[in-house]
């Protein structure tokens, strides 16, 4: 069974690693390079991305982390989005363009505007997601643009707020912070297809 | 009942044995959500825009805007107050990272008014001048996050009782002198790790002596961690400082005169963010106590005055 890595510099990992247990695939946390190397899928967990950018750099793990994207699995949420997303505004900052998103910063507000709502997925992503998804946004990122290669599953006022390009996922809420598991078991499946498929070439 | 162990929904768990509402079990959620995205990170006392740039590059996950640092405040005496909307403004417009301010004790219009301003956190703070001395802010009322100090068990238990949405130690601000801070902490570790071992029938007599609500009471016999993040602050001046504190089980620190107060302020504050992040591991410590010039000097809390101690401040 593929092993699924939290990035634990700072944010709630910890969440990320519970939702992970709950939903049958339990994972562990990622501080260095070694410990990287030996996971197959990684989450980068909620936080700050501006203190998480910075140690990725005085830690050396940028390109342990950049050349981990392009042969593996990523689900970014919130701070993680924003590490992944090509272009980053509000302020801009630099990130690992793993995805073909462009994402605001704080883009809803500060934490006043931080808000629960209940989202439906896009047409035939309710199938695999179902209905009613709790969305936690915590000072959250707009993601504003998306490239033709990326595919909308869920939006919330028309914005894309869970988005996927070939084995990445993004999202700009917490799943994390409910008691639903969905999209992490859901993630966790496409890391065990990924990872036959890449096992049988 | 299942066990309330493990982080997810936690807060989810909290609400339902609580019978909050659906619209306060969201509030609730929305709080502790943004403490939980600064676990494992520093927030920074910072009391101008060009210093709270500095905690940013650092690798700081909040600022904490205040008009003096506690060392300044206990050197200079006087009435210390709510920030100035201007400094708090400023500081707002210079960075990316949450920024808090701190309210007297019980001073529920400055807290009123920062929450006006849009800050993202308000500490209720024992290093200000207290504006009440009986009553703390009922933060229950508000949509902007409480932090608040706490010494022991109780204390911290009735902050979340009044709506605070994460605990830290009060330490011993401004003296550089982390001795309180481990007081505090392993108290409230303790007296969590007592209350779990106990029977169901003895919980009562527990929550009257602690002074604290029953149904928290109850909640950390059930989970053995107080029901809202727990960090740390009040002395934290080096980076195994802070690494120490993490490992007594504090999920973040708070730094306030540590930084500014040493010789070299943004190597200062990026070695103690390493060592923050890496707490459990001797060589990463090393290399982050390798990177500092000269701490801040400091004054052991033995040798100050009982009437100087701010720890005392609320109840």
């Amino acid at each position: 069974m593929p092993t699924i890595g939290v990035l634990a510099l700072q944010g709630d990992f910890e969440a990320h690693l519970a939702m992970l247990r709950e939903a049958g695939a339990p994972g562990c946390e990622v501080r260095t390079a070694q410990a990287m190397e030996a996971v197959d899928a990684l989450i980068i967990p909620g936080g700050e991305s501006t203190t998480m950018l910075r140690l990725l750099r005085r830690e050396h793990l940028w390109n342990a982390l950049a050349q981990f994207g392009a042969r593996k699995p990523i689900f970014g949420t919130c701070a993680g989005a924003i590490l992944m997303a090509n272009e980053v505004s509000h302020p801009q900052q630099e990130s690992f363009a793993m995805m073909d998103i462009a994402v605001v910063r704080n883009g809803y507000g500060r934490q006043l505007d931080s808000r629960i709502v209940l989202l439906h997925p896009e047409p035939g992503h309710d199938a695999i997601l179902g209905t009613n998804l709790e969305a936690v946004f915590i000072r959250a990122p707009i993601i504003s643009r998306v490239g033709p290669e990326v595919e909308v599953l869920v939006r919330y006022n028309g914005d894309p707020v869970l988005v996927r390009q070939g084995h990445h996922l993004a999202a700009s809420f917490h799943p994390e912070l409910t008691t639903d598991h969905r999209i992490h078991a859901w993630f966790a499946a496409s890391v065990r297809k990924h990872n036959s498929v890449t096992n049988s070439l | 009942m299942e066990p309330m162990n493990g982080r997810p929904n936690f807060a989810e768990k909290i609400s339902e044995f609580r019978r909050l509402s659906d619209e306060q079990r969201k509030d609730f959620k929305l709080k502790v959500g943004l403490a939980e995205m600064l676990k494992g990170g520093v927030i920074m006392d910072v009391t101008t825009p060009e210093q709270a740039a500095i905690a940013e590059e650092a690798g700081a996950v909040s600022v904490m805007a205040l008009e003096r640092i506690p060392a300044d405040i206990r050197k200079e005496g006087g009435v210390s107050r709510m920030s100035a909307i201007k400094m708090i403004r400023g500081i707002q417009e210079c960075v990316s990272i949450p920024v808090m301010a701190k309210a007297r004790i019980g001073h529920f219009t400055e807290a009123r008014v920062l929450e006006a301003l849009g800050v993202d956190f308000i500490d209720e703070s024992e290093v200000l001048t207290p504006a009440d001395e009986e009553n703390h802010i009922d933060k229950r009322d508000f949509r902007v996050p409480f932090v608040c100090g706490a010494r022991n068990l109780g204390e911290a238990l009735r902050r979340v009782g009044e709506g605070a949405a994460m605990i830290r130690t009060k330490g011993e601000a401004g003296t550089g002198d982390i001795v309180e801070a481990v007081r505090h902490m392993r108290t409230i570790m303790k007296e969590i790790r007592i209350i779990q071992g106990m029977r169901a029938d003895e919980l009562p007599t527990a929550a009257k002596n602690h002074q604290a609500p029953l149904d928290l009471i109850e909640m950390v016999h059930r989970t053995g961690k107080l029901p809202v993040p727990n960090f740390s602050a009040g002395g934290i001046a080096t980076p195994a400082d802070a690494a120490l504190m993490m490992s007594l089980g504090a999920e973040t620190v708070f730094v306030g005169s540590g930084i500014f107060k040493s010789s070299d302020p943004l190597r200062h504050a990026k070695a103690i963010v390493k060592a923050t992040t890496y707490w459990d591991d001797p060589f990463k410590v090393l290399e982050a106590c390798e990177d500092i010039g000269e701490p801040m000097r400091g004054q052991s809390v033995a040798q100050t005055p009982e009437a100087e101690l701010m720890a005392g401040r609320g109840w």
